[in-house]
């Protein structure tokens, strides 16, 4: 959801992926904030970290200046805005069914009704979880007991 | 719009009493850098493998929390430090965090006992500072809250589990409660310059109810878990909000701020 752009320069940003979940680029993700060309010509980015001390950070602020550089653009600041509150809620729907796809189940909207999630192999919601925390904070360990396989579900934040 | 979210938090900074915000946020990031350094040292050394993933998921959202409190208390303080000076080149008299945080591991249920007790203490604190009218800090208390849920469910669960448990596991988190108990009073003082950024308005006057509050969560938590919660009359152990700090924190910073200072200024 960015809520101020340039669409040349959120286009730019799109081919940026999270290095974590490397099936989503970071507009999808929903940490782009605002994307926009200042009157002396600088390219202002605002970032929105998904956890505050998401170790992913510093490689997508070193990836956007990258892009928006190599797209032509010399002057570029990157803002990272930490007091900025980022929910799961600002993923697209496509974002959601890109991340089933790759195997980890996507986040419920926050009003929907708390409920194990389903597993993103077989669809049953038969599943059960492992442990609160996964390979990255914004991940959860999951157990379907439908296909006999563990999944990592994507937290509802 | 993105321009102005970024001069809102020049804005934010310019606050009255910015030395004493800066005092305040120094202690609760300190707080947050010395309990996710003592996490950290689970990993590779957990039970199980779930619960190293866990303690390391959970030690480094406290570090991601010790920045951005640092960063902001440089800011305000004025002194061109920023966090990664604050962390790294103070020494132990110059820590506000409070001495719970600092015990050493012990065993796994001390550990959870610790991370409870704090847990409980940083959700209702953090939840509380949402309410500030300062936009920065308001946000970064919403966040921190939203992350400190999560470590409340972890810890609470093994409170229950290992109270509930074996007489053994019952017996040792007993007296890990009965131990860091003696530490927890000194979560709810107040200073002249708390008092000062509550009358101001910087901090919500909720911050007053923090220890109503936590002892609720606290003794329904415990007393489900078939533990009795420690007697509130006994002597307290405190000194941290002033600097003066166990034995434990210096050993601790040796290890975490000695190759900052060793190779200063290092970039990689």
């Amino acid at each position: 959801m960015v809520e101020s752009q340039d669409k040349q320069i959120v286009d730019i940003l799109s081919t940026v992926f999270d290095p974590e979940v490397p099936v989503l680029n970071i507009v999808e993700m929903g940490i782009v904030r605002g994307a926009e060309i200042d009157d002396s010509g600088v390219v202002h980015v605002a970032l929105v970290p998904t956890y505050t001390g998401c170790p992913a950070m510093n490689a997508i602020e070193v990836l956007a200046r990258k892009v928006i550089r190599e797209a032509g653009y010399d002057r570029c600041e990157v803002h990272t805005l930490y007091h900025e509150v980022w929910t799961t809620d600002w993923m697209t729907d496509e974002a959601r069914e890109k991340l089933r796809e790759y195997g980890i189940a996507p986040p419920r909207y926050s009003g929907e009704k708390s409920a194990e999630p389903a597993c993103p192999y077989c669809g049953s919601v038969d599943t059960t979880l492992t442990s609160r925390f996964g390979s990255t904070a914004c991940k959860s360990l999951h157990f379907c007991n439908g296909c006999v396989q563990p999944f990592e579900h994507f937290k509802c934040h | 719009m993105a321009m102005e979210m970024v001069a809102k938090i020049s804005e934010s900074l310019d606050v009255a009493h910015h030395a004493q915000l800066a005092e305040f946020l120094t202690a609760l990031g300190d707080d947050a850098l010395i309990l996710g350094h003592r996490l950290s040292e689970w990993c590779g050394h957990a039970p199980q493998l779930e619960e190293d993933i866990a303690l390391a998921n959970i030690a480094l959202d406290e570090i991601g929390r010790a920045n951005v409190l640092l960063m902001y208390a440089g800011q305000l303080e004025g002194l061109n430090r920023d966090q990664d000076d604050l962390a790294f080149h103070r020494d132990t008299v110059s820590f506000r965090n409070l001495l719970l945080v600092e015990q050493p591991n012990i065993d796994f249920g001390y550990t959870l006992a610790r991370q409870f007790l704090y847990d409980v203490y940083a959700l209702k604190l953090f939840e509380c500072m949402g309410g500030s009218p300062n936009p920065f800090i308001s946000g970064v208390a919403r966040k921190a809250a939203k992350e400190i849920t999560y470590h409340v469910r972890h810890s609470r669960s093994w409170v229950l589990r290992l109270g509930d448990g074996t007489s053994e596991s019952h017996d040792r988190i007993q007296a890990a409660f009965d131990e860091l108990w003696t530490y927890t009073d000194e979560m709810f003082e107040t200073s002249e310059s708390i008092h000062a950024l509550i009358e101001a308005g910087i901090i919500p006057d909720g911050f007053l109810r923090l220890r109503v509050d936590w002892n609720v969560f606290v003794t329904d938590t415990l007393t489900e878990a078939t533990l009795v919660v420690p007697d509130q009359d006994q002597f307290m152990r405190k000194g941290g909000r002033s600097g003066q700090h166990s034995e434990h924190l210096g050993h601790i910073l040796d290890e975490m701020q000695f190759l900052a200072r060793s190779h200063p200024d290092a970039s990689w």
